[in-house]
C-alpha cells in the first residue's frame, strides 16, 4: 500500500542533522513504549505486521509531525482498542487520573 | 529514573504512556521486570560495539570474511551476535571502487544483534527520502565525499533481510591488534555514510 511512510524518493524535508554522540533513548518514556513491544506482542496482542501497519495508517500530518516512539504508541493504543484488549473509556479515564495526581 | 520527574508536570505523551503501562501490568499483558530487563539490554548491552567485532575479525581473517559475505547470519552467530532484527543479515563490502549504504524507506528496519537500536536520522524522513536518489549528495553531509568513479550502491532493508556494511580497513593499521581495530570501527561506517579513519 502506498502512503507517507514510503518515503523513498519523496522531496523538501530538509537536512539530515545527525546528533553527535546520540543517546540510545531521549526520554524516559521511549524507554517505557520500546520495552513493552515485545512482551505484550508474545502475548498475541497483536503481530509485528498489524502493528506497522497501524503506523502506516496514521494521517500524514501526524506521521512526519511525530516522532519515532510517539509512533509506536500510537499504534499500541489503536490496536489495543481496536481489538478490544483496552476500551479508550479506561485509557481516557486512566490518564485523566494520572493527571491529576502528578499535577 | 529521572529525578525531574517529581518536580514537574508529566507531558501529555507522558500521561499516554504511563496510563497504557499502567491497564497493561493490571491486565497481565506487561510485567515491568521483563520491560525493565528490555530496556537494559538494548541501552547498555547490545550495540555497534557488537558489529564492530565482527568488522575486525573479517579484516584479520580471511576465512572469516569469506564466510561472513557468503553466509552473514550464520557468521555473526560465530561471534555471539544473533535473534531479534538479525534473522537474516547480508554482509555487503565496501572496497574502493564499490561503496555501500544502508537504509530503511518505508520504517526503521535496521540490524540489532550487531548495530543495535537505530539513530533517530536513520529513522527520520530526511534520510530516507532522499538517500536513494542523492546518495552522494547525502553522503556529503555526513562528510564523506566520493571519487566519481566510486560506484555507490543503496541497500534497501526490509522487515526479513537486514544489512550491514563491512567497512574498508584504513591503511596504516597493519601494526593493530583485533582489538584495537575493532575501536576504529564506528556505528556509521556500518551503515555506509561514513568510512573508518585510522
Amino acid at each position: 500500500m502506498n502512503g507517507v511512510h514510503d518515503l523513498g524518493g519523496s522531496d523538501g524535508h530538509g537536512p539530515i542533522n545527525p546528533e553527535p554522540n546520540e543517546p540510545v533513548f531521549h526520554e524516559e518514556w521511549e524507554k517505557r513504549v520500546f520495552g513493552m513491544f515485545l512482551p505484550v506482542a508474545a502475548t498475541g496482542a497483536f503481530n509485528l505486521d498489524e502493528f506497522r501497519h497501524a503506523i502506516e495508517r496514521m494521517g500524514a500530518p501526524s506521521y512526519l509531525n511525530t516522532s519515532y516512539y510517539e509512533h509506536w504508541l500510537h499504534a499500541f493504543e489503536t490496536l489495543l482498542v481496536e481489538k478490544g484488549t483496552l476500551s479508550a473509556e479506561e485509557l481516557a479515564a486512566r490518564r485523566a487520573q494520572i493527571a491529576q495526581e502528578t499535577h | 529514573m529521572a529525578s525531574s520527574a517529581h518536580t514537574r508536570p508529566l507531558s501529555d505523551i507522558e500521561i499516554r504512556v504511563k496510563a497504557l503501562e499502567s491497564l497493561l501490568v493490571e491486565k497481565g499483558l506487561v510485567d515491568q521486570a521483563a520491560v525493565d530487563a528490555l530496556i537494559d539490554k538494548y541501552e547498555h548491552k547490545v550495540g555497534p560495539r557488537n558489529g564492530a567485532k565482527v568488522v575486525a575479525r573479517a579484516w584479520v581473517d580471511p576465512e572469516y570474511k569469506a564466510r561472513l559475505l557468503a553466509h552473514g547470519t550464520e557468521a555473526i552467530e560465530e561471534l555471539g551476535f544473533s535473534g531479534m532484527q538479525g534473522e537474516d543479515m547480508v554482509v555487503v563490502e565496501n572496497t574502493a571502487d564499490v561503496h555501500n549504504v544502508l537504509v530503511c524507506t518505508l520504517c526503521s528496519c535496521y540490524p540489532w544483534p550487531t548495530l543495535g537500536l537505530p539513530p533517530v536520522w536513520y529513522k527520520s524522513a530526511p534520510y530516507r527520502s532522499r538517500v536513494v536518489i542523492e546518495p552522494r549528495g547525502v553522503l556529503k553531509e555526513f562528510g564523506l565525499e566520493l571519487p566519481e568513479a566510486t560506484e555507490v550502491r543503496v541497500w534497501d532493508s526490509t522487515s526479513e533481510v537486514r544489512y550491514m556494511v563491512l567497512p574498508e580497513r584504513p591503511a596504516g593499521t597493519e601494526h593493530l591488534s583485533e582489538d584495537e581495530l575493532a575501536a576504529l570501527v564506528t556505528r556509521d561506517a556500518m551503515i555506509g555514510v561514513t568510512k573508518v579513519s585510522k
